[in-house]
């Protein structure tokens, strides 16, 4: 079953501006999906439609069958939203803002206490829920965000920019937090700048910019695309040039770095192999920048035509096709 | 003819729905409560000031007002004009306060239809209205002597008066897109309407182009149905005036689930 569908989904704001133009758009029970754009790509406002806090202009869309346009209450309560922006009541607690929330759903107030413990203590609220929100930290209240979304145990959660300024221990908690919710059959739908964020956690991904989905594919298909990844080694010796290797690009960027760039069609025991013949010894290396951040680069900058011409050829299992022309990728310093 | 399995659905909605309502009122309510020094204090003291100075100094000189005491005769506008600029104030400022902080999207991206949550707020405008009224009754006692002629009118008024300005306050918290909106209202239209609007004098000392326009003012039948609940007299036609109350309140009412239904103000 689909949990969500849309058809020729439109938005046009009062000031002309084309917010989706036409948007087709599946994301499969289950999945854990990745919605990914530039900013102003139209991300928040396909959010906005779903949640009904934006008015289409055209098109369908529908939340596990029920079309938003005929059974809008029944759309609505499958599904859980935590917005880009704080938008909960700064002077309510964390355990009013939550039991609050369950009793907008239909949820009794004493099942509702049960439900705001639960989510409180799994998002590490518990000790703060008879605070002011207003004085939680910036993870606490994108946290206290997720747990009133979860009140109503939504089949669908939404999740536009959920780590937003939090720190790296905290997003990686919650990360651990939403794969197990996914695994407990819970759709996810996520907007992220954090692109290792959506690798790391999402199966599918649809990249959405001036306002038209320009990719739509798993996530491990879209990774196998990359032509070429690029490597940064830090070096044992001091190097004074790049060392000349044989079917490799490197480049000298410092005395002890080197950059690399590996093609898909070879492998780096190959480079180690020519490196450790010119007496370069490598301590350690690391890709010099996220490939799926490398990827959406490239779909962005050409409009989706990098991805067209890899899609054309990519097979019905989902196969790695040939790669974006070398002219069309981004250049990252 | 319902299925079997739709009556239990349309049944669970409903309570739903009715949790819905309650849960608003509950909120609602807890920031009344919350706020008690901006919400139910001031009108009690602007109820004392009123009294000392209309009713005790300057009222001693006025004399009798339709054959009443003059603080008997006030004492039932001045409750009446708490109830409308409390209940009025409660929800404008409730309402807008969400919208300017987002967090009446807690409630649009739920399953509540627009009429509950119309239905809420206004209930949270009622009880405010109600309890701010009862605050300034208890203030007025110590004034004036209050007779009740009539128990349900003064209640049906109470109720019914408060309704409209609630409904009243979220349409204009609706529209408001800035602070200075959202007091417009109540500054240049509601405070001049509830002074025109018999709380001070008989409408009969007017001359009769006065009185005919005063006729327009719908405050002057509430608080004229108001009083013909305490002292038995009203310079309008009571029946009238809680017809009219009645109507007021069905059109606001759909005016305001109209257009929050429609998003005005709270969606793009």
């Amino acid at each position: 079953m689909l949990a969500l569908s849309t058809r020729g989904l439109t938005k046009t704001y009062k000031n002309g501006v084309h917010a989706l133009r036409s948007v087709d758009l599946d994301v499969e029970e289950g999945d854990f999906f990745a919605l990914l754009g530039p900013n102003g790509a139209g991300k928040t406002t396909l959010i906005g439609i779903m949640t009904s806090l934006v008015n289409k202009t055209g098109g369908t869309a529908s939340i596990f069958g029920y079309d938003i346009d005929k059974q809008l209450e029944r759309a609505k309560s499958c599904i859980g939203v935590v917005p880009q922006e704080l938008n909960f009541n700064q002077f309510e607690s964390p355990m009013t803002i939550v039991v609050n929330q369950a009793g907008f759903y239909g949820i009794e107030r004493s099942e509702a206490r049960v439900r705001a413990e639960r989510y409180l203590r799994q998002l590490q609220l518990w000790d703060k829920r008879n605070s002011a929100a207003r004085g939680l930290s910036g993870g606490m209240k994108r946290r206290l965000m997720i747990a009133r979304a979860l009140m109503h145990e939504p089949r669908l959660l939404i999740l536009d920019e959920p780590t937003a300024g939090v720190d790296i221990e905290i997003r990686r908690t919650m990360w651990d937090f939403l794969r197990d919710i996914n695994a407990r059959g819970t759709t996810i739908i996520l907007t992220t700048h954090y692109l290792e964020e959506a690798e790391s956690l999402c199966r599918n991904i649809a990249i959405i910019d001036k306002g038209g989905i320009i990719e739509r594919d798993r996530m491990s298909n879209l990774l196998r695309r990359l032509n070429t990844q690029t490597f940064v080694l830090n070096t044992r010796g001091t190097l004074q040039a790049a060392p000349p290797v044989v079917g490799f690009g490197v480049r000298l960027i410092d005395e002890h770095t080197l950059e690399a760039d590996i093609g898909k069609e070879q492998d780096l025991n190959g480079l180690f192999v020519e490196l450790s013949r010119l007496g370069v010894e490598v301590l350690s290396m690391r890709n010099k920048i996220n490939r799926l951040e490398e990827i959406f680069m490239q779909l962005v900058e050409t409009g989706g035509q990098a991805a067209a011409g890899v899609a054309a050829t990519a097979d019905a299992t989902g196969a790695a096709g040939a790669a974006a022309p070398p002219s069309t990728r981004a250049s990252h310093g | 003819m319902d299925s079997p399995t739709q009556v239990p659905l349309r049944q669970s909605i409903s309570r739903a729905r009715w949790i819905g309502f309650k849960t608003i009122v509950i909120r609602e309510y807890g920031r009344i409560v919350r706020i008690w020094g901006q919400t139910l204090v001031p009108s009690a003291v602007t109820a004392t000031l009123y009294f000392v100075i209309f009713g005790n100094l300057i009222g001693r000189r006025v004399g009798p007002m339709a054959g009443f005491d003059y603080r008997q005769f006030i004492a039932p506008g001045l409750i009446m004009m708490s109830i409308i600029t409390n209940s009025y104030g409660n929800v404008v400022s409730s309402f807008f306060g969400a919208k300017f902080g987002k967090h009446i999207e807690e409630l649009m991206v739920s399953p509540l239809p627009t009429s509950i949550i119309v239905a809420g707020y206004t209930a949270g405008g009622l009880i405010r209205g109600l309890m701010v009224g009862g605050v300034v009754t208890l203030v007025s006692l110590f004034f004036a002597r209050l007779p009740v002629a009539h128990f349900f009118a003064i209640i049906a008024a109470a109720v019914l008066t408060s309704t409209v300005f609630s409904l009243a306050g979220f349409i204009n918290a609706v529209f408001a897109r800035s602070f200075d909106q959202m007091n417009f209202i109540p500054v240049f239209v509601l405070t001049p309407l509830t002074y025109f609007g018999g709380v001070f004098y008989s409408v009969t000392m007017l001359p009769g182009w006065a009185q005919k326009l005063s006729f327009v003012n719908p405050i002057l039948h509430m608080v004229n149905a108001f009083r013909y609940g305490f002292l038995g007299t009203s310079d309008v036609h009571v029946v009238a005036a809680f017809g009219l109350m009645l109507l007021l309140t069905v059109v606001l009412f759909a005016t305001a689930v109209q257009l929050l239904g429609r998003g005005v103000g709270v969606r793009d």
